[in-house]
């Protein structure tokens, strides 16, 4: 692209012509989308589709090789210190050490992330009610339920109050009840007006994003609400969208 | 059969099982039988006690309490003719990182006295998508691979008994619906499966099913039956504001409990006086516009929540 991207405050995220190459595999090949602040947006793809290379990029974590991203006003190529900032990342394979307690976690996180001792302290007690934790402050994250850690994890990840949150199959395993407590908890950021990019397998939770993007072979193949989609493809759920898209794919996962 | 007793006519039998770890109880006596050449899933979130049925299962871990046997054997005096019988294929990927694919499955065929040749007709269907990369190393495969290559390796000394332990998880749904396909295929052959999943849509796929939380059976069933057990009445509703209905929802008290099911909402309904018209009435009062309602057969996330809430 020659032109520079113009930081617009209500866009969040903005990927244009995006691409990483290794070698002569593109894994992600010249995607572009936005996605507005205070959105729920779904990044959905088959294994090995592009996913994960895509949002390690627009975390600051690996390089385009072609293309621009600019990730809460920063540039994904260039400044990737500032970008990491400004998100939140969580996922159902890392979260919080198990072998610290709730609140020593909230205080690592929080002092990562350049909070003052003063305001992890109060927002703590404040999170510690908010989730009725209050008798598991002291406990190890190991010693928790999977559903309790995985919603301490999501708060944890937000508790910096960044501008976007990404979070990679963050409901993955996690009992039905639970899993749905989880998504009220995403409404409720969103609702404080950070933005949430997330990806998932199970495809209920497709249709509670505002928008949802299909990748396949590295390609974004669709992009709309989930109820567009549906008109579009002429399907009755996500799943059904999903499973017609993902099916063109014609690489043999990464 | 070289030993004759009652437990012999099923696959697999449970009575009573249970296991501690430390204060933790995993399995809280566990009952259950898998007859021969059935699909059997075990449906639960993690931490409910899936695995630790598998390990005692496949004789890796004793339980503390109870009985147990497979293909006839006991778990604890007969281990290892269970062990010559079974295919078990652990939750976390166990073959070996840096053989490559056919020295995996070569290993394991000699490990049971066989060769690929001659049990090559069972894997075929499966081994065949992995067989261009077969002088890859297993740690250099994707995800689909190295779970068919897994899969291989647990086939190829033509078990009896398969034990999957969530073969499909973080699997796209794409991917699960293929490998269903391969345990249909399977179970044609005569197999019989004990296969354990966190996704609640694949119970459908299974012959009968186990419900499972924290260490307990809440329901065991066919897939069917226990959707037909359902004790309410159960609604889907829409409108344009999704979240302000699902607060409305729970805040009327005609509704037993309501939940977020995709772009509708699951209304549970036990109460005879509420009528789908008196429902529409009042949410229109409450401002919703473009309402929706009718009564849906409930899914086996439905009962299972419903279950979990006794």
């Amino acid at each position: 692209m020659e032109k520079t991207i113009q930081h617009n405050s209500n866009k969040v995220i903005i990927a244009e012509n995006l691409t990483k190459k290794f070698g002569h595999f593109k894994a992600v090949d010249n995607i572009s989308f936005e996605v507005e602040r205070g959105e729920i947006f779904g990044f959905l793809g088959a294994n090995g589709a592009g996913k994960t290379t895509a949002m390690r990029m627009l975390c600051g974590l690996s390089i385009p090789t072609g293309g621009k991203g600019l990730v809460a006003g920063y540039d994904i190529g260039k400044q990737t210190e500032l970008v990491k900032k400004n998100i939140g990342y969580m996922s159902q394979k890392f979260s919080l050490y198990d072998d610290l307690k709730v609140w020593e976690n909230i205080e690592l996180f929080g002092g990562i992330y350049g909070m003052k001792d003063q305001e992890i302290k109060e927002k703590t007690d404040e999170l510690m009610r908010a989730l009725n934790f209050e008798s598991e402050r002291n406990k190890l994250v190991g010693s928790l339920p999977l559903g309790f850690k995985q919603k301490l994890a999501f708060s944890v990840s937000i508790f910096h109050n960044p501008q976007v949150v990404f979070l990679d199959e963050p409901t993955g395993g996690v009992d039905p009840i639970t899993r749905r407590q989880f998504w009220e908890l995403i409404y409720d950021a969103t609702s404080r007006g950070i933005t949430v990019f997330v990806t998932t397998h199970y495809m209920d939770e497709a249709e509670y994003c505002n928008r949802v993007s299909v990748m396949v072979d590295g390609k974004i193949e669709a992009l709309d609400s989930p109820k567009n989609l549906k008109n579009q493809f002429n399907a009755n759920s996500m799943d059904e969208v999903f499973q017609q898209l993902a099916r063109k794919a014609k690489r043999v996962d990464s | 059969m070289d030993k004759q007793n009652i437990q012999s006519e099923s696959a697999i039998s449970c009575k009573s099982i249970n296991k501690k770890y430390d204060t933790i109880e995993a399995l809280k006596g566990v009952n259950f039988e898998v007859e021969r050449g059935e699909i059997f899933g075990i449906i639960g979130p993690d931490g409910a006690g899936k695995t630790t049925l598998f390990r005692i299962l496949t004789t890796l871990i004793l339980a503390d309490s109870g009985t147990a046997s497979v293909d006839g054997f006991d778990v604890v005096t007969d281990y290892k003719e269970i062990r010559k019988r079974v295919g078990y294929m652990p939750g976390k990927f166990s073959l070996y990182q840096d053989l490559t694919v056919e020295e995996n499955l070569n290993f394991f065929a000699t490990v049971f006295n066989t060769t690929i040749e001659e049990n090559y007709e069972l894997i075929k269907d499966i081994y065949q998508q992995i067989e261009p990369f077969k002088n890859r190393r297993a740690g250099k495969l994707s995800g689909g691979m190295k779970q068919k290559l897994a899969l291989s390796c647990a086939l190829i000394h033509k078990p009896s008994v398969l034990f999957l332990d969530e073969p499909t998880t973080g699997v796209d749904p794409v991917s699960r619906k293929e490998f269903w396909g391969m345990l249909k295929n399977l179970k044609a052959q005569g197999i019989t499966i004990l296969v354990s999943t966190p996704y609640m849509d694949e119970a459908g796929l299974c012959d009968r099913i186990a419900l499972i939380q924290n260490g307990q059976f809440l329901k065991i069933d066919t897939p069917k039956n226990i959707v037909n057990q359902y004790e309410n009445k159960l609604w889907a509703v829409q409108s344009d504001n999704m979240y302000k209905l699902l607060n409305d929802l729970r805040a009327n008290e005609l509704t037993s409990n309501c939940f977020a099911f995709g772009d509708k909402h699951h209304v549970s309904v036990s109460n005879e006086q509420l009528s789908i018209k008196s429902l529409k009435e009042t949410l229109d009062k409450l401002g919703h516009t473009n309402i929706e309602i009718r009564e849906i057969e409930p899914t086996i996330e439905d009962c299972f929540m419903q279950l979990s809430q006794k």
